[in-house]
């Protein structure tokens, strides 16, 4: 049992591109579940429709890769606006039911034999990551002893984590902003911000597109960083991911999701390495009867899960939440 | 009317109590206003008018249509059919905020105060017109940072007159069913209304505070606002309003000064209980025990 190697690989999961992606969603589902109390569940159609603006836009369309930033970055407003006219006037439940509906639909149709000519069928699309490798600065690996990044990935991590600091200061500004004051009082009680003045729909919707907006920018990273899109990496399962990584940190706080993420990615990858080892050789330390390394692969997944709802149990509230604010009852 | 029972200078001195009166300088103006939900017409009212500067009560038994015809004149819900007026601009298909913007504003019956918000963020969010609410300015503090500090200077000074300024910081959640419905009507004065309707201000307020919470609602008026009131509690009712409108099931059956609805038979009989003018206490039990026994073998 090498626990360095164990260490290295969670470490590197929770420094590395991934935990990027899932913070970026994460602060979208804060804008949306933790401020404005929207029940986002399909994040992840957000996150591929910027995925796919920029790949659609560079390699199907032969445009400029600064275009295809734009596209993906306009496409989640799109379909912020027409996900939220019909249903951000009806109750938060429907909401939920319209955006895992909506997802699915995307993934399906960006995965569809009929539509292979412009998104690639189930295969994808690749090849439009150039511009933003040529631009790496970086020659040498980064080496910190115990983790190691190649250049393409530091390159990515720079830009990633930039973004995710921006965005993390972007919220706080907004936030603590009469505007964030408002987001927050809908989701107490919406009836209550209407009776005093304000256009609720109005404030649902701005939500809802800066909220998707963060969806498409971790979608657009994650094309990016593994230069390819693939409709199978866009599944429902990211989107419950990052609501882990959110309640893990903690709701309605700045940071909670960037921690959440960092945490989320250092346990799946931690547990996964450790079990992987453990199963590992011709006498691994747990029996073959036991777990197989096949089935290593999958009880990360259950230990992650039961972690979760130790969470839930004992820390509510997630890392940064505050317990008594969270026992006030809603109404 | 006699001259002497009523002062000179009461606005609605000489008005008819027929329901659905004209009133000699109405603030609100509502006709032919019906709501069905279903089989049952909730609202049909024919014609109301409040009028500008007074108290004015709305009572009647429960399931009369009241809170319905709150919802529907706050653009809260909207009417089958009927026309509304406040300022003598139209109020038809105009959606609760704007209502709300033009000055009339309303409170709930089942309270609604921000739980998670603490009570002077409770108290800011009521404030109109501000430049931080909006979405390009929002992200730059010295674009409302000047507003902001006026409107929490608003905010101390109110929550200083409904005696919340020691529960400043706290959550809004934490209050007392009373203080929250004074939060409440704290907050909807921050907008700086006209009209302020309050959905039964007294419910679940217990009676030190009721007292206090009749002064406040009083001193609304004082300042020059018009009130319209829903409430059961016929003390407070007597007390402070100057026009009481009776409703049942849906229609407006009385209309009049306090005295003159309490003495109004058939209203008092249908809406008030027998009994309504005597306190409790006052009442002889065995001769109630009889009577009820009395009723009893009746039915038996």
């Amino acid at each position: 049992m090498d626990f360095g190697s164990i260490l290295s690989a969670a470490l590197s999961s929770a420094l590395g591109p991934q935990a990027i992606v899932f913070a970026l969603a994460a602060i979208g589902l804060n804008i949306h579940f933790g401020y404005t109390g929207l029940l986002n569940f399909g994040q992840a159609g957000f996150m591929a429709v910027g995925a796919y603006g920029l790949a659609v836009t560079v390699v199907t369309y032969d445009q400029s890769f600064w275009l295809g930033v734009v596209v993906a970055l306009v496409a989640p407003v799109v379909l912020a606006l027409v996900l939220g006219v019909p249903t951000l006037r009806l109750r938060a439940d429907y909401l939920a039911i319209a955006t895992i509906a909506t997802a699915e639909i995307l993934r399906l149709v960006f995965g569809a034999v009929e539509t292979r000519e412009v998104f690639g069928g189930s295969n994808g699309l690749t090849g439009f990551a150039k511009t933003f490798q040529d631009l790496n600065p970086y020659s040498g690996p980064l080496d910190l002893g115990i983790i190691r990044f190649r250049p393409d990935d530091l390159w990515s991590l720079t830009v990633g984590w930039i973004l995710v600091a921006l965005g993390c200061l972007f919220v706080w500004l907004l936030m603590r902003s009469p505007w964030g004051r408002v987001l927050r009082s809908i989701r107490e009680d919406e009836d209550a911000v209407r009776s005093l003045g304000k256009n609720v729909f109005a404030y649902k919707m701005q939500a809802l597109i800066l909220g998707g907006v963060f969806g498409g920018l971790a979608g657009l990273f994650f094309a990016v960083k593994q230069a390819s899109v693939v409709p199978s990496d866009y599944s429902t399962n990211i989107t419950f991911y990052a609501y882990t990584a959110l309640l893990i940190g903690g709701a309605a706080r700045v940071l909670g999701p960037v921690v959440g993420a960092m945490i989320f990615w250092f346990l799946m990858a931690g547990i996964g390495a450790f079990f992987s080892q453990a199963t590992a050789g011709s006498d691994p330390l747990i029996p073959t009867w036991a777990m197989s390394d096949i089935q290593a692969s999958l009880v990360r997944l259950i230990l992650v899960g039961l972690g979760l709802m130790l969470l839930m149990i004992y820390r509510p509230q997630g890392i940064f939440g505050d317990r008594k604010e969270l026992a006030i009852d809603a109404r | 009317m006699p001259a002497d029972t009523t002062p000179t200078t009461d606005p609605l001195a000489g008005v008819a109590n027929t329901p659905g009166v004209k009133k000699p300088d109405a603030i609100l103006v509502g006709s032919s206003i019906t709501r069905q939900f279903g089989g049952l017409k909730a609202v049909d009212v024919e014609h109301v008018e409040i009028q500008r500067g007074v108290i004015t009560a709305l009572i009647g038994p429960n399931g009369a249509g009241k809170t319905t015809l709150f919802n529907l004149l706050t653009g809260f819900d909207a009417p089958d059919t009927g026309e509304w007026s406040f300022n003598g601009q139209s109020l038809q298909k105009v959606p609760a905020y704007k209502v709300a913007r033009r000055g009339m504003v309303r409170t709930f019956q089942l309270t609604k105060v921000l739980s998670r918000l603490t009570v002077i963020e409770n108290m800011r969010l009521g404030a109109t017109g501000q430049r931080g609410e909006r979405f390009w300015s929002a992200p730059f503090r010295a674009l409302w940072s000047g507003q902001e500090d006026s409107i929490t200077e608003r905010a101390d000074e109110l929550l200083a007159r409904f005696k919340l300024d020691a529960k400043r910081e706290d959550f809004a959640g934490s209050l007392s069913g009373g203080q929250r419905k004074l939060l409440e009507m704290a907050r909807s004065l921050m907008v700086d209304p006209e009209l302020i309707m309050l959905d039964e201000p007294m419910a679940g307020v217990n009676p030190a505070l009721k007292q206090s919470l009749l002064g406040h609602v009083k001193s609304l008026r004082d300042e020059g606002r018009t009130v319209l009131f829903v409430e059961h509690d016929m003390d407070m009712v007597r007390d402070i309003s100057d026009w009481v409108i009776v409703m049942a099931q849906g229609k407006i059956v009385a209309e009049g000064t306090p005295d003159q609805v309490m003495s109004d038979q058939a209203v008092i009989d249908a809406y008030l209980g027998a009994h309504h003018d005597t306190d409790i206490t006052e009442l002889d039990e065995t001769e109630l025990e009889q009577a009820t026994e009395a009723e009893l073998d009746q039915e038996a």
